[in-house]
């Protein structure tokens, strides 16, 4: 009878996701446009990206992008958190204003920052420009464009890490505070010996799931820049995307897909290893 | 928690929030004051407040961008995706709260699973086979992919809500002969209305923000969402900031106003959802 009460989720998730995912991973060995009958290749598709600097190219841009939101959100997130501690007053309107961004949609968060910020004509970016200080739009450089998409979605997200931080942070045992507290322990004192510790399995887990965000990012740099300039911001993500619908090399995008699906993999293995061990001390 | 602390201390804790708060808030701020301004005052100072009242950009915003057909799409596509989540997600939630089958463990860690794989994985086959079976354009077909993709995290938050029934009241009800889906649909139910609401809100939230399965699938200039249909006027149609800007006014204005209602729902849902799962 409870079975029952399964089915409709698991048919709806075998539809859409579990039976093309399988055919995702079989088209990785097959070349196949969309439209003709698929032609088996092999390994062909890996072997023609493992010669391809574009997806070198994305791989790398996408382990910068993880090494950054790895550190900076997470840093400020925690500050922030910490720092509401501290304020006692004001903290759940510091809370919802530092959460908002998480809920604009990423293409209107994209087209403002594009538009009233790094804009040479429209932007503040270029006000600053007109008063003498040169400061061209971090998206139109190869050097930049990649940090310049990062800055964006930034703003977006250590906010939503702040509130998880805090509310992890509001859990930690009074006992222990006030013993430190009586002990004599400095506020940082405090925070490194007794909140810290009390909240590494949250910030563990948000450095798990940053590692996977960070190989799924799509939005902000297929809006901002398309990979661009000249692939300077290409991700795996828009690689893939780029692949299946604009070059029709599906089974090249399919392949790109598995590459993307094994980073997801290994580092959820590595968590539940983490876990395991955890749990056996 | 309370920290007697210097007051040093104190002034150095509100101005380090007080600039975050800032750099949260400018953008949205040059998105307000900028949607009221024409074009010509923008390219002067993007920072300076509107000289004359330009309303006529929400106009032409609305039009230009079909919002009237535009944002009806997008409701009706949150809407369905709320339905078809919530229904579908609280008899899942539950029986896999209460351990009701064997498999309660493998089908768990299956859907969290799923919640880590790309879109890419599964988009191109999942593509195909719609142009295939002529569902490209039909919001019900990317309901259901929303549903897809949404049903895990809903379910992981719904399962923390009946973990929180009491099992006496499931078992006095089945002495007193109720059916199995009586018990789920008269005692349980009602007591997580709640969580169902919360998951509701923030199902509705990701659907009506959600991009790229929206450009993909929905490609008739009648079926875009409202994200896609401000996208590609700013993309292509216009390039008058002041019109784009209030384009963008008009899609995220529901959304804030109901976030400013409701935002411990919002918070909990989104935070309490991601942390727990």
């Amino acid at each position: 009878m409870h079975r029952l009460f399964l089915v409709p989720t698991l048919a709806i998730n075998a539809i859409i996701i579990l039976i093309p995912a399988v055919l995702t991973i079989a088209l990785a060995f097959f070349r196949w446009d969309g439209i003709s009958a698929p032609v088996f290749i092999g390994l062909a598709n890996f072997q023609s990206l493992a010669s391809d600097h574009v997806f070198w190219g994305a791989l790398i841009n996408n382990i910068i992008w993880t090494a950054l939101f790895l550190t900076i959100p997470i840093a400020i997130g925690l500050l922030a958190a910490t720092l509401m501690l501290v304020a006692r007053r004001g903290s759940a309107f510091f809370q919802v204003i530092y959460f908002l961004p998480m809920v604009i949609a990423t293409a209107i968060t994209a087209r403002i920052w594009q538009g009233m910020i790094y804009s040479p004509l429209t932007g503040v970016a270029g006000l600053i420009t007109r008063a003498g200080f040169p400061l061209p739009s971090p998206l139109t450089m190869t050097s930049t464009a990649l940090y310049g998409i990062a800055a964006v979605d930034l703003w977006h997200w250590w906010g939503f890490l702040c509130v998880i931080f805090f509310a992890a942070l509001r859990q930690v045992p009074q006992e222990q505070i006030e013993a430190a507290r009586i002990e004599g322990a400095t506020f940082w004192q405090t925070m490194r010996y007794v909140l810290l510790p009390g909240i590494r399995p949250t910030i563990t887990l948000m450095m798990i799931m940053t590692i996977i965000w960070s190989f799924l990012v799509f939005d902000f740099v297929y809006i901002l820049t398309q990979g661009g300039p000249a692939f300077s911001s290409e991700v795996l993500s828009t690689l893939a995307y780029r692949n299946a619908f604009y070059d029709l090399a599906v089974g090249k995008a399919a392949a790109v897909a598995v590459v993307i699906s094994l980073f997801g993999l290994a580092t959820t293995a590595v968590y539940i290893r983490l876990q395991a061990r955890e749990y056996a001390q | 928690m309370r920290f007697v602390e210097s007051r040093k201390t104190f002034i150095i804790t509100y101005a380090v929030l007080g600039i975050l708060l800032v750099i949260t808030l400018l953008p949205i701020a040059l998105l307000v004051i900028n949607s009221v301004k024409p074009h010509a005052q923008i390219v002067q100072n993007p920072l300076a407040w509107p000289e004359v009242y330009r309303w006529d950009n929400f106009v032409r915003a609305w039009n230009d961008a079909n919002f009237g057909r535009t944002m009806l799409n997008s409701a009706l596509l949150a809407a369905t995706t709320i339905v078809l989540v919530c229904t579908t997600g609280s008899l899942t939630a539950y029986v896999l709260a209460r351990r009701k089958v064997k498999s309660w463990k493998v089908i768990t860690f299956y859907l969290l699973g799923t919640t880590t794989a790309p879109i890419q994985l599964f988009l191109f086959p999942l593509y195909f086979g719609f142009a295939k079976l002529g569902l490209i354009n039909n919001i019900f077909a990317v309901s259901l992919v929303y549903t897809a993709v949404y049903s895990p995290f809903a379910i992981m938050l719904l399962r923390t809500y009946f973990l929180a029934v009491p099992r006496e009241l499931e078992e006095a009800a089945l002495i007193d002969g109720a059916t199995h889906w009586q018990v789920f649909s008269k005692v349980m139910l009602p007591i997580v209305s709640p969580g169902i609401l919360t998951v509701a809100l923030i199902i509705g939230l990701y659907s009506w923000n959600e991009f790229l399965i929206a450009t993909t699938f929905l490609q008739r200039a009648d079926n875009h969402t409202a994200v896609v249909s401000f996208f590609l006027l700013s993309g292509q149609y216009s390039s008058d900031w002041g019109e784009i800007m209030a384009a963008a006014l008009i899609v995220v204005l529901p959304i804030v106003i109901l976030f400013v209602l409701l935002q411990r729902r919002f918070i909990e849902g989104m935070a309490g959802g991601s942390v727990k799962g």
